[in-house]
């Protein structure tokens, strides 16, 4: 009889799994995610309104680092540096990664190979990219060399170490690695356009460049869009090439905010104000990507 | 009359053939134009590692060298063996594999089950547990680097590349997800649903249905998380320092070690060796680079 109902119960409790697998399967990953996603924001979040400094302290101070946050001179050029490099960073990757895109899709001889030289920098790391641009751009034997040897005597390109200018090196080497990649999404976009439209535009006796301009252009609308957002939120965090090219320098000229938060929470040891600063980059972000999710996920239902 | 206009039409297609070539040219001028920007600093880095520091400072960027000297190579990898300050980066090589090969099975491993179930076992609600596994895609990381930072520490893993396994697995299981369930949307629902009624269990119609046809996805996937880990630095820099460096690390402090001479074949060397494995997954399976670029692309 009792053997009869623990039989019973295992049997109801192999149901109970059965049913719900799938659920026990997704546990892992939505675990995971929750606790080290969005357990580890609010965490920093909540650190980010105390008075913390190596260690982290739990009693709350108000608003007191975001009001050091603002106040402080490096957060402000490391604002001021993110918003030079994404506006510079924006137009010419969009740009560049159009007219490659326009060119090579029309029955181009070796536009595979092309392809692969315009992208390949995106399968390297920063670091590596960095380490090579700071070879090529350092003043004494890099770019300025080869034109003095070429006979402009007088040529100097010092960005590297001008204050003024250093930033600009960051976005040369910025554009450099992530140009290709907007070719590829603009490429990807002219090519699922249907061939019929272009055709009945060229019958009506539109030029090559009317179509592009005035058809195929506006209908990659949503391919703008993803190139905007991606590239927003890959200079948002940019902190490799960084570290690879200036380490910040000269002096803090070339700070951006990952930077500022990786050194204040590592080399300076203000955990809360760096905390602080993560979740104003952590909004940033925020404001770039609901909207796109959102867009997103409404075509989708759409479809 | 007839003539006239024949032969002005004629015209008219003589210079529109000149506008065309005249356009091909152009374009092809911009197109490898371009393709030198590109290749320029590969081919910068490739010269400098094979000189001599001589014929650097001798020579410009673009000089040839005057032979093929691969001594900055085995310094690079190997150092030169004189023990305390001697960096070279064959060890941290190892540590990456050690790193990368774990957590890209990990990570491709569970996101493939959650795509599975997000697709083909539909409950209510999981399209809010899709969007709450995409949104870490695009959390900025910092944002997480103070907690992990301790976490990893009560777990007494920090420091090692146990630690950044855990770390590269648990932020690449939004990608991954994403890749996998984007790729199984588009199977057809009712092979799994006949396999259902025909008795097959969950993980029977995993493995013997949705498996054998993943082959791309698997290959996106894993070529995307491979490049992603080797080329962290934000993670490798923070939760390691010494020994248990990935590459990137190493490359950096190596390259930033200020030694009485700067050794610009060296930095590019070893510059190469860690930027070599990506890219020869580029070069032999780009277009699946290039799919998990642009099908699921959301981080740099």
């Amino acid at each position: 009889m009792a053997f009869f109902l623990i039989k019973k119960k295992v049997l109801t409790m192999f149901k109970w799994l059965e049913k719900n697998l799938p659920k026990i399967v997704m546990a892992p990953a939505v675990g995971l995610i929750g606790w080290f996603v969005y357990g580890f924001v609010l965490w920093t979040l909540y650190i980010s309104f105390t008075n913390s400094k190596i260690l982290p302290k739990y009693e709350l101070w108000g608003f007191g680092q975001y009001e050091k946050l603002w106040a402080s001179r490096k957060w402000l050029i490391s604002v001021d540096n993110l918003l030079i490099f994404t506006a510079l960073f924006l137009v010419f990757c969009i740009v560049i990664g159009i007219i490659l895109a326009i060119f090579l899709d029309q029955k181009i001889r070796s536009e595979g190979l092309l392809r692969t030289i315009y992208l390949y920098p995106m399968a390297l790391s920063f670091i590596v990219t960095g380490t090579a641009w700071k070879w090529i751009l350092n003043p004494t034997l890099g770019i300025q060399k080869l034109f003095i040897d070429w006979g402009f005597e007088n040529f100097t390109f010092d960005w590297l170490v001008n204050r003024e200018m250093a930033i600009y090196t960051i976005v040369i080497a910025g554009v450099w690695q992530s140009a290709g990649f907007v070719m590829a999404l603009f490429l990807a976009g002219l090519r699922s356009v249907e061939d019929e439209i272009v055709k009945a535009a060229k019958i009506d006796g539109a030029g090559i460049f009317t179509v592009y301009w005035k058809i195929l252009l506006p209908m990659m609308r949503p391919v703008f869009f993803t190139s905007f957002v991606i590239l927003v939120h890959i200079s948002i965090k940019s902190y490799d090439l960084i570290v690879a090219l200036t380490q910040g320098g000269p002096g803090i000229s070339t700070t951006m905010p990952a930077l500022y938060m990786t050194q204040t929470a590592f080399h300076k040891s203000q955990v809360g104000l760096s905390a602080a600063s993560a979740m104003m980059m952590f909004m940033a972000v925020a404001a770039v990507i609901i909207p796109y999710l959102y867009s997103e996920l409404r075509r989708e239902n759409a479809r | 009359m007839q003539d006239s206009l024949q032969s002005s039409y004629r015209q008219l297609e003589q210079k529109s053939k000149y506008t065309n070539i005249f356009l091909r040219w152009f374009l092809y001028l911009v197109l490898i134009l371009f393709a030198s920007y590109f290749i320029f600093p590969l081919y910068v880095m490739i010269v400098t590692s094979l000189k001599t520091m001589e014929e650097i400072r001798q020579g410009t960027l673009l000089t040839w060298p005057s032979s093929l000297n691969f001594d900055s190579w085995a310094v690079a990898w190997g150092g030169r063996g004189y023990g305390a300050g001697d960096t070279f980066l064959k060890p941290y090589f190892w540590n990456s594999i050690k790193m990368v090969v774990p957590a890209v099975f990990f990570s491709t491993f569970i996101g493939a089950m959650a795509g599975y179930v997000l697709t083909k076992w539909r409950f209510k609600g999981d399209k809010w547990v899709f969007l709450f596994l995409l949104f870490g895609c695009f959390i900025p990381y910092q944002a997480i680097l103070l907690p992990m930072a301790r976490t990893l520490g009560v777990l007494g893993i920090s420091n090692s590349v146990i630690g950044l396994v855990l770390v590269h697995t648990v932020y690449g299981i939004p990608f991954t997800t994403l890749f996998f369930r984007n790729f199984y949307v588009s199977v057809p629902t009712e092979l799994v649903k006949a396999a259902r009624i025909d008795g097959a269990g969950f993980f029977k119609i995993f493995f013997k249905i949705l498996l054998p046809i993943s082959a791309p996805i698997i290959v996106v996937t894993v070529i995307w998380q491979f490049t992603q880990i080797w080329n962290d630095f934000l993670f490798g820099s923070t939760f390691s320092f010494g020994e248990a460096a990935p590459i990137q690390v190493a490359l950096n402090n190596m390259v930033l070690s200020s030694t009485s001479v700067k050794e610009y074949n060296v930095d590019m060397a070893s510059a190469i060796i860690a930027g070599i494995p990506t890219l020869i997954v580029y070069v032999l399976a780009g277009k699946y680079f290039i799919r998990g670029l642009t099908s699921g692309a959301v981080k740099g």
